[in-house]
């Protein structure tokens, strides 16, 4: 197969006089750049056609109408498409080239799914029809929750949470009401060093003290000193597995039965669940919660920074405390959905609502699409292609990137390096930007914390290996040029559509809103 | 399998490079016990994209669509026509398939459209800045809650009857968790909203007052009075809007002297959905910046003095702070977002206004024609695009009656207070510029059948 660039095609072909001359759009060709909505057109016009109405407003409005419609301008079909699709380009998406941000888990998004959630009987479905209307979304969330708690050999599921931080808060509020029931004030969240920020801030805010715990040499939780750390007043664990280094916790069944004597609880972060779909159940290592981020490992698209959802599964000892509303399945074969009018006969010990309605229903047909494509033999695949993909990168790159547990075996879906090695004054900041400039979007950079300058890198199960040997190809080529002191690394991007942006002044006075209009 | 690129050669082929025998020696650190050695039992196997369709449309032909039947939904979640050309944006793969913007110089796309997004929910909620979003109106609310405890330093909300009551719920249930009290009511079935009793909850203690504007039951509750005695007592002012085409026809918040103004944006670009993914709005007064939740979306420039955008201010956000963020939100509503701004975009601030008072002109001419029937009344004086109705009888018994009749025929106060007999009786009419004359005399004359 040819590379995409075999024809030697270069972004700004042409003698290097006419590469440097500016043009008197500004525009390079297909480089093209788009002012705001509020520059193109001033408030006063609409794109939709709508008829005014025949009756004037209620004569009692009088007092409350609105003196000066919003100060927003109404661009055309045609102003409104050029623009949103000039923005489009100034994006680097998968559907573009590899994505492999660690613990992102950016995979291919299957288009069905998009058309499954744009099924009317879906997507026109208003969130308060009465169960009779909506028998089909009531079957949907009980197929998707039976399938999820199938992977993951769990108890029951809470389907409510929008996200993998609502769901891990979800866990923890299952944990504390858990506690509360059985009248224990133990408040201590234990949470490895390596962990997600999201864990320590989902405890707090549920009102538990944090602590640390220390890893490993070989990148694992410190089984000694978290044993060590257990007693009474030790709520439970939040542990990630596969572990934000990459890597599986193989003592983590020990540390749950252990949590469990000392009269804590397990929550696991499923956002590594990518790595270990369809080979291990959670269920089985003594999970209690686990968050899946279905945005993650059942692909439906991150969208530029969501929305996502996060159900969480739950084990026998949490599931009655779940969030409303809750699906269950009766004797009959039916699904109940369980709202506030029922919940004190059906599931009363329920914590209670943490959003309105009854989650992200749109998310949940793709989730289902994506499960019923791939089956049990795919979804199996799935993790065993994401965890070969990870290891073929990491081994690789042997010899060209410093790997700091890369001698304790094979890594799961994630390849972790560091920038042990790189010349002095070049970071891994460089290396990223310089992916920028190869055609790639960067890895995760700078997490987990426990390992300096980390360049967490998960291609997942969608890349081929044409793909990945590219990519190998070009952060091969980086890390010579880091370890060179190749200075022009140092500035780069060079080619994207905008080069290192300060951050440091967007924090100092922010600008969060166009001013542009206010008069002078 | 259609999305596995890998073949079983090159399977072979990257084992020999990684130097292991079969894939299943990658698992190596997993436990023997807790590894399953054979496909997970109880899942069919893989099938074609023609099935996996199939078995979806069977699902979805078993809900009844708003736009099949004649509808009176709203309660939280509305139904707007959404352009054609908003769902082709947002299946831009640059835009569906982008990560989060945290490599600003290849995500201006998303970012820049951020910076449009919060000017465009600023101006619609008459606040001076607004964040990237949240995940709903609900959890909005909540975060509102929580940030007006941080800026007073208090830790007493006051809810207002009117309030959506999943938010209450939702309110409630954080504030379990953090001690927060919180001070609520049901609603009365009045034709004013409560200012009154609002305004006699607040005290020195108060953190904010919460408002749902327009309120649960459709009602305009008067929000400058309620601001300037929540300011007299140190406290802020929260309106919730639940349904923003409303603010092309009413004041916005922001105007009115509320100090934080949370909402729904469902309404504009986004679809009913059963509920979700929707999108959170949150503005509020710039002095308060620091103590927002969610992202937020800068000006800034680059090397090369270029205008560009990036996500700032994060050192309020949990991957900097960890246990000491100001709200443990990791993700925003980004591709909802972008569909409200699209749409926002077509409509202009004009167009909103002619969507609101077209709205608004359909829900007078159904509140004329619901008059007419015997037993009913009409509870508001004022409303946008929704009103209450008082029945002869339990509505909730009404409500399933008319969509035997294959009528979605409004809300039930039942479905949402199951705890208040007193409302029982009450139903949430709900119209849109979509709202025909037909499915106006459908309603009425199943109504007069189901009540006769």
């Amino acid at each position: 197969m040819n590379a995409p660039n075999a024809s030697g095609w270069q972004p700004e072909m042409g003698n290097a006089e006419a590469r440097t001359s500016p043009t008197a759009s500004g525009d390079r060709a297909l480089m093209l750049e788009e002012a705001l909505i509020f520059e193109l057109r001033e408030p006063g016009t609409t794109g939709v056609d709508i008829d005014e109405p025949a009756a004037p407003p209620l004569a009692g409005l009088a007092r409350f109408l609105r003196q000066d419609i919003a100060a927003l301008p109404g661009l055309s079909e045609p102003e409104t498409v050029r623009h949103y699709t000039r923005l489009s380009r100034q994006n680097y998406a998968i559907d573009l080239g590899p994505f492999p941000l660690g613990s992102c888990t950016m995979k291919h998004n299957p288009r069905l799914n998009e058309k499954v959630a744009r099924m009317a009987g879906f997507a026109d479905l208003h969130p308060l029809v009465p169960q009779q209307a909506a028998g089909g979304a009531f079957e949907v969330i009980n197929e998707l929750a039976h399938w999820l708690i199938t992977l993951t050999g769990m108890h029951g599921v809470a389907m409510t949470p929008k996200a993998g931080a609502h769901g891990e808060l979800c866990g923890v509020l299952c944990i504390k009401a858990a506690l509360a029931a059985r009248g224990d004030t133990r408040n201590v969240m234990l949470v490895p060093e390596s962990a997600h920020g999201t864990n320590p801030a989902t405890a707090a805010f549920a009102g538990f003290t944090i602590e640390n715990i220390p890893a490993t040499a070989e990148g694992r939780v410190d089984l000694a000193a978290l044993m060590a750390r257990l007693g009474p007043e030790v709520a439970g664990v939040m542990i990630t597995n596969p572990n934000t280094c990459g890597l599986f916790e193989r003592d983590m069944k020990t540390i749950s039965d252990a949590v469990h004597a000392a009269g804590g609880y397990v929550y696991c972060d499923g956002a590594n669940f990518n790595a270990i779909v369809g080979k291990v159940r959670p269920g089985d290592l003594g999970i209690d919660a686990m968050h899946i981020n279905l945005h993650k490992t059942f692909s439906t698209p991150h969208g530029g920074g969501g929305p996502g959802s996060g159900p969480v599964v739950l084990s026998e000892a949490l599931a009655p405390y779940g969030p409303l509303p809750f699906t269950a399945r009766q004797a009959d074969g039916t699904v109940l959905l369980i709202e506030e009018q029922d919940a004190a006969a059906e599931h009363p010990h329920s914590f209670g609502r943490m959003a309105a309605f009854h989650g992200q229903m749109g998310m949940f047909t793709r989730a289902l699409a994506y499960i019923l494509s791939h089956g049990a033999d795919g979804l199996a695949r799935v993790a065993e292609d994401a965890v070969l993909n990870a290891n073929y990168v990491l081994r690789s790159l042997d010899g060209d990137l410093d790997a700091p547990f890369g001698g304790s075996g094979p890594c799961m879906h994630e390849a972790l390096f560091s920038d042990v090695g790189l010349a002095d004054g070049f970071s891994t900041l460089d290396v990223a930007k310089g992916l920028i400039d190869e055609g790639f979007h960067p890895m995760t950079v700078y997490f987990p914390l426990v390992v300096h300058g980390a360049m967490l890198v998960e291609p997942t199960e969608t890349e081929s290996k044409a793909g990945l040997d590219r990519f190998i190809a070009s952060l091969r080529s980086l890390a010579q040029r880091a370890k060179a002191g190749d200075e022009s690394l140092k500035s780069a991007p060079h080619f994207a559509p905008r080069r290192r942006l300060d951050e440091t002044q967007a924090a100092r006075k922010p600008v969060l809103v166009w001013k542009g209009d206010a008069a002078a | 399998m259609r999305y596995l690129p890998l073949t079983p050669a090159e399977r072979t082929d990257m084992l020999g490079v990684i130097g292991a025998n079969t894939v299943d020696d990658l698992f190596v650190d997993v436990p023997a016990a807790a590894r399953l050695t054979a496909p997970i039992a109880g899942l069919p196997m893989h099938a074609s994209e023609m099935a996996v369709e199939r078995h979806m449309a069977a699902l979805a032909g078993k809900n009844l669509a708003a736009s099949q039947v004649p509808f009176f939904l709203g309660a939280g979640a509305y139904r707007h026509h959404v352009p054609a050309s908003v769902d082709h944006m947002i299946q831009r793969g640059e835009f569906l398939t982008a990560y989060t913007p945290y490599q600003p110089e290849i995500a201006q796309g998303t970012l820049q459209m951020l910076f449009e997004f919060q000017t465009q929910v600023a101006r619609l909620l008459g606040t001076e800045i607004a964040n990237a979003s949240m995940y709903d109106g609900s959890t909005a609310c909540w975060e509102a809650v929580a940030m007006a405890g941080r800026v007073t330093k208090r830790s007493r909300a006051v809810l207002c009857s009117g309030l959506h009551p999943h938010y209450v719920s939702t309110v409630r249930t954080m504030a379990k968790f953090t001690g927060d009290t919180i001070e609520w009511a049901a609603p009365r079935l009045e034709a004013a909203a409560d200012e009154a009793g609002v305004i006699a909850a607040i005290d020195d203690q108060t953190s904010c007052v919460v408002v749902q504007y327009p309120d649960i039951l459709g009602r305009i509750p008067d929000l400058a009075a309620i601001a300037e005695a929540a300011h007299a007592h140190g406290a802020l002012l929260v309106a919730v809007v639940t349904e923003p085409v409303a603010l092309g026809l009413i004041e916005a918040p922001g105007n009115l002297g509320a100090d934080i103004v949370v909402g729904e944006g469902q309404s504009i670009g986004v679809g009913l959905q059963f509920g979700g993914p929707y999108l959170g709005l949150f503005g509020c007064r710039e002095k308060f910046v620091r103590q927002m939740p969610g992202r937020l979306c800068g000006e800034t420039v680059d090397a090369e003095g270029k205008r560009g955008f990036v996500l700032t201010l994060s050192t309020r956000e949990q991957h900097i702070r960890r246990e000491k963020a100001t709200s443990n939100i990791c993700t925003n509503a980004g591709l909802c977002a972008l569909a409200f701004s699209v749409h926002m975009t077509l409509l202009g601030g004009e167009g909103l206004s002619r969507l609101a008072r077209l709205s608004h002109a359909r829900a007078q001419q159904t509140a004329a024609r619901l008059a007419r029937v015997p037993g009913v009344r009409v509870l508001n004086d004022v409303y946008v695009n929704e009103f209450a109705v008082v029945l002869p009888k339990d509505a909730r018994d009404v409500v399933r009656q008319l969509a035997d009749n294959r009528i979605l025929g409004g809300v039930s106060l039942g479905r949402l207070y199951p705890d208040a007999p007193d409302l029982a009786n009450g139903l949430l009419i709900c119209t849109s510029e979509m709202t025909t004359d037909a499915e106006i005399e459908a309603l009425g004359q199943a109504l007069e059948g189901v009540l006769a």
